[in-house]
Formats: C-alpha cells, structure tokens, sequence
C-alpha cells in the first residue's frame, strides 16, 4: 500500500448516534480529494477522527506508513498532518505574523530541531502571508480581517506546519463567487507543491472543479468513491445528496 | 533579558537600601506584605493570564508552602531560604497533580474545582494535630539574625528574602512572556483546539503553567509562619490571598508581567493605609470596589488602559 492516508474501517458514535460506520479512504500522495454529504453526515467527525481532536473507537487510520491511533492531535500535527477550521480560529491576541509564528515554534521546531533564528522565523512568516496575500497586514490583529481573509490566514497556518497533507474543512462557506475563485487557486497551486489535500466543501461547482476524485459520505457511511463525473451520476448519490 | 535581570535586581537592592536607611520595623512589616503580594500575583498571573486558567485556590497553595514550613520546624529548624525551597517543591508537586487532575475541565469549571482543592486541604490541615490542627502553631522567630559577623534584624532579614522572591518572580514571568512557552500560552488562552492543530502540545504546557505558579505560590507561603510568629489554618487560607491574588492582576492588567507588579503595589500599599488608618476589616471591601470599577472601567487594566491611550495618541 502507497498511500499517504489510509483510513480503515473506522467507526465513532456520540452516545447511541453513529456519526461513521465503518468508514474506508485511501489518499494517494499528491492527491485532490474532494469530500461532499449532506449536514449531519459525518464529514467533520471524520476529519476530527483523522486530525486526532476526536480518537475513532474501531478501526485505525494510518499516516504516511505509521498507525497513528491514539496520538494526540498536536502529535499528528508534527507527523504532517494540517487542518484548516470550519469556523475560523485564529489567535485572537496575536497579530498575524505571531499567529503563523505559532506552527513554526512549536512543529516546524519540533521536526527540524531549532534550526532558525529569529531573523528566518520572521522571514518565514512574512513568505506565508505573501502566499496568501495577506502580506500588508502582518502586524494586524485578526478581528481587523474580512471573511475571505480570515479563511487565507486559516490557510497560511494551517502551511506554516509544513505538512504533507492538508484537510481543508469548508474553508469556502460564506464567500462570494470570487472570492471562491481566490481560495480555489491557492489551494490548487499548494497541491502544485507536492502537498495532498482533502477538501470538504457544499458548493458543488467548487468541488468538481478541484477534486481529482470525488467521495461521499451519507449518515455515516461512504456510499460512493470515484471520479467526480461518475459519482454526480451515481443514482445513489443523487437520491440521498441532491435530493430527489 | 540579561538587562531586564540586571535592572530589576538594582530596583531590589535600591529598595533593600532604601528601607534599610529609612529602619522602621513598621515599614519592613507593611511591604513585606506588599512583596509576598507581588510574588502571589505574579504566580497566578503565569497560569491565569497567560494561560487563561482562573485559580481560585491560590490560598491553598500559599497555605501549603506556610504549613511545610511549620512541619520541617517541628522536625528540625532549617534556615527559610531552605525552607523556601520546600514550599516551592510541595506547592509544585500540588500544581502538578491539580492540573492533572483538572485537564479536562475549562472556565468556571475549572475555577471551581481549585476552590475545591482549597477547602478539600483546609479541612485536612484543621483535623492534622502535628501542625497545630485548629488551633493553629507558634513559630518562635529569632530577634535577629547573623551573617557573616554582620547581624541584622530578623524581620529585615524575611524582608530581604520576600524581595529577592519578587524579582525572581518578576524576571520568570517576563522571561516566560518573551520566550516559546509564552507563545504557547498565549495560544491556549485564546483557542486550545486550534493550538493542538499548530502542533502545541496543550497537555504539557499547561502542566508546566499549573507547577510554575503552584511553586511561587508556595515560596511566597514558606516564610510566612516566621513573619506571623502564630499560624492557623483560617489565616493561612484566608479569603484574602485567593481574592487579592486574582484581583491584583485583573486591575493592573493579565497580559503582562507588569500588571500583577502594578496591581499589587497599588492594592496593596491602600490595603496597609486601610488597616493602619481606618480597620483591616475594610481590606476586602476595598478590593471588592476596586475590581468592579476596574471591570467597568478598565477591563484589560491598568496596562490596558494606558496600551489604549499610547495607540489613539498615535492615529489621532
């Protein structure tokens, strides 16, 4: 087996309702996935159960050839495994450039061995928010941030870790046409970088224009896995997702 | 920060000579009391500012370094820089086990359940008879003190040593504040998931908050049986040290190593004035007052404040 992920047979209930049963994912690396369902379906308890905030009850995820079950999720930070937020967090407290300054400290660090000075670690931050565009407002607070930009400041921190695989969590809701566009580029030109991303998103258009491949949870459950065209298709998709 | 040290200790000794050429006993009672204040707020502020954790229970830890003092008198009369260092390690280990013990809980649970731990360990130290049980214990202090043929008086003596805490204190917190571990901090008061997802390991970091300011509690605690000469368990967990040590650093300001050291001078100093010119019974009312004007006025405190106007100063 190859793949960078590999999440098998998990299963997680919250008292006697079965957020994922017995959920099976592959992610080569490189890979563009896209991960669609309905509300309720399962998606962020997956990503919490891949990323360590929550720990799966049955089956095991591994990571980059590791089992990484029962790791805390700072733990899998520093393996390579970056998230972004639904709802963005940021650190309210700190300007921007602290707020990136945070992964570097305490993964790129713990990874590398305190390998940079200050002068690289100001450097570095300064490159993250170029990448995002959001290089004016490095001394700027959080709060001072529009929508989108808060959702590219989510984005640089969640690339400041420097991981191998990025779990972009509906990192679109909420923004206007453009602005989708915005964030679609980045995220396509960080996979260019050699980094694998699982985007979970509602807005179709979004979804079938970045996924390579397409999979679909439902009440728990994976009911389709394959190239976008084909699992829009499927019957069951249709009937249980878009609604009909 | 070798200049910060540097400045903080000359501060120390112009105060230690200062009150040295001034030699009234009042004076040395009444700011050793403004000093073991400095110390308490600087201690909470390292786990309830920095890290956003409210400890309700600083008297516990205060108490405990008091009672291992009056224990290892019992045993054997050690010198209080040694015993210092006990209180230190007990109240550290305490620190230790209720952040352990506490990791689960956030906001108002976890204050109370510090407010717990505190009349959990007063009922224990009221029903122990080998330190006094409720009627408290007397430490006989020693008139003076010699050092290196020089003798001074004892209280200048306890005095000294609270000031040397101080600034122990005082260059921890700010060391701390500047360092990884602050940023770490900083992170876990503002977004704990988020800080596990930069890769912050929240756990540890917060044990390593609850020993540092269980520990500073405790040291500012050791000496207290020799500066009283009578301890008993309501004095040493008295309402007073949990109220004054959270309200200290909310009037002075929480982000900052400064805002405990400002807050302590200021509610202190007026706390001694209180108790020398109207009664100590009006010491709590004055905290009471202050934190709720400071709440309404100034909630970020002192520090706060000022950071507010310096930025308007500077966009008119």
């Amino acid at each position: 087996m190859t793949a960078l992920l590999h999440v098998d047979n998990i299963s997680k209930r919250f008292g006697g309702f079965v957020a994922l049963d017995g959920i099976e994912l592959a992610v080569e690396p490189g890979e563009r996935l896209g991960l669609i369902g309905p509300n309720g379906s399962g998606k962020s308890t997956l990503v919490n159960c891949i990323c360590g905030t929550l720990q799966n009850e049955s089956g095991s995820v591994r990571f980059d050839g590791h089992v990484i079950d029962g790791l805390a999720a700072h733990q899998r930070t520093h393996r390579g495994i970056a998230r972004s937020f639904q709802l963005p967090r940021p650190f309210h407290s700190m300007n921007l450039a602290d707020n990136l300054r945070i992964p570097l400290l305490y993964t790129v660090h713990a990874r590398l061995g305190p390998l940079r000075s200050a002068g690289d670690l100001d450097a570095r931050c300064h490159e993250l928010l170029e990448m995002v565009g959001l290089a004016k407002k490095a001394k700027q607070m959080p709060r001072d941030l529009t929508q989108v930009e808060m959702r590219k400041l989510e984005l640089a921190r969640a690339m400041a870790a420097e991981p191998k695989l990025l779990i972009a969590d509906e990192s679109m809701a909420g923004l206007s046409h453009s602005e989708i566009e915005d964030i679609l580029a980045l995220l396509v030109k960080l996979n260019e970088r050699g980094i694998t991303i699982i985007l979970i998103e509602h807005i179709m258009s979004a979804v079938m224009s970045f996924s390579q491949r397409l999979a679909v949870l439902v009440s728990g459950k994976k009911i389709a896995d394959g190239k976008p065209e084909d699992v829009v298709r499927n019957p069951e998709v249709v009937r249980a997702y878009l609604g009909q | 920060m070798a200049k910060f040290s540097l400045i903080t200790i000359a501060v120390g000794a112009m105060v230690m000579a200062g009150a040295h050429w001034v030699h009234v006993d009042y004076l040395y009672f009444a700011s050793y009391t403004i000093l073991q204040f400095i110390v308490l707020a600087t201690a909470w502020n390292i786990l309830g500012g920095y890290c956003g954790y409210v400890n309700f229970g600083s008297a516990a830890f205060f108490a405990m370094g008091a009672y291992s003092s009056v224990f290892i008198h019992k045993i054997y009369p050690l010198p209080v820089p040694l015993l210092i260092l006990a209180g230190a390690i007990v109240s550290g280990i305490a620190g230790f086990g209720m952040g352990y013990l506490t990791l689960r809980l956030r906001g108002s649970f976890f204050a109370i359940a510090t407010l717990a731990l505190a009349v959990v360990l007063q009922t224990l130290v009221v029903n122990w008879e080998y330190v006094g049980g409720s009627r408290g214990a007397y430490i006989i202090r020693p008139e003076e003190i010699e050092f290196a043929g020089i003798t001074i008086n004892y209280i200048e003596y306890l005095f000294g040593l609270m000031l040397l805490l101080a600034v122990i204190a005082l260059i921890t917190a700010r060391t701390i504040e500047r360092s990884q571990l602050g940023f770490g901090f900083a992170t876990i008061r503002d977004d704990e998931l988020a800080a596990e997802a930069s890769g912050v390991p929240t756990l540890r970091i917060k044990l390593i908050a609850t020993t540092i300011s269980g520990a500073f509690m405790g040291m500012a605690g050791a000496p207290f049986p020799y500066y009283i000469g009578y301890l008993q368990p309501s004095s040493a967990f008295g309402l007073e040290y949990a109220v004054n040590s959270i309200a200290m650093p909310m009037i002075g300001g929480t982000t900052s190593w400064i805002g405990p050291l400002v807050g302590a001078i200021l509610l202190g100093s007026a706390q001694q004035y209180a108790t020398v010119t109207i009664s100590s019974a009006v010491n709590l009312l004055i905290v009471g007052l202050m934190l709720v004007a400071f709440v309404i006025i100034a909630p970020n405190g002192l520090v706060g404040l000022v950071q507010g106007w310096r930025r308007a100063w500077r966009k008119p």
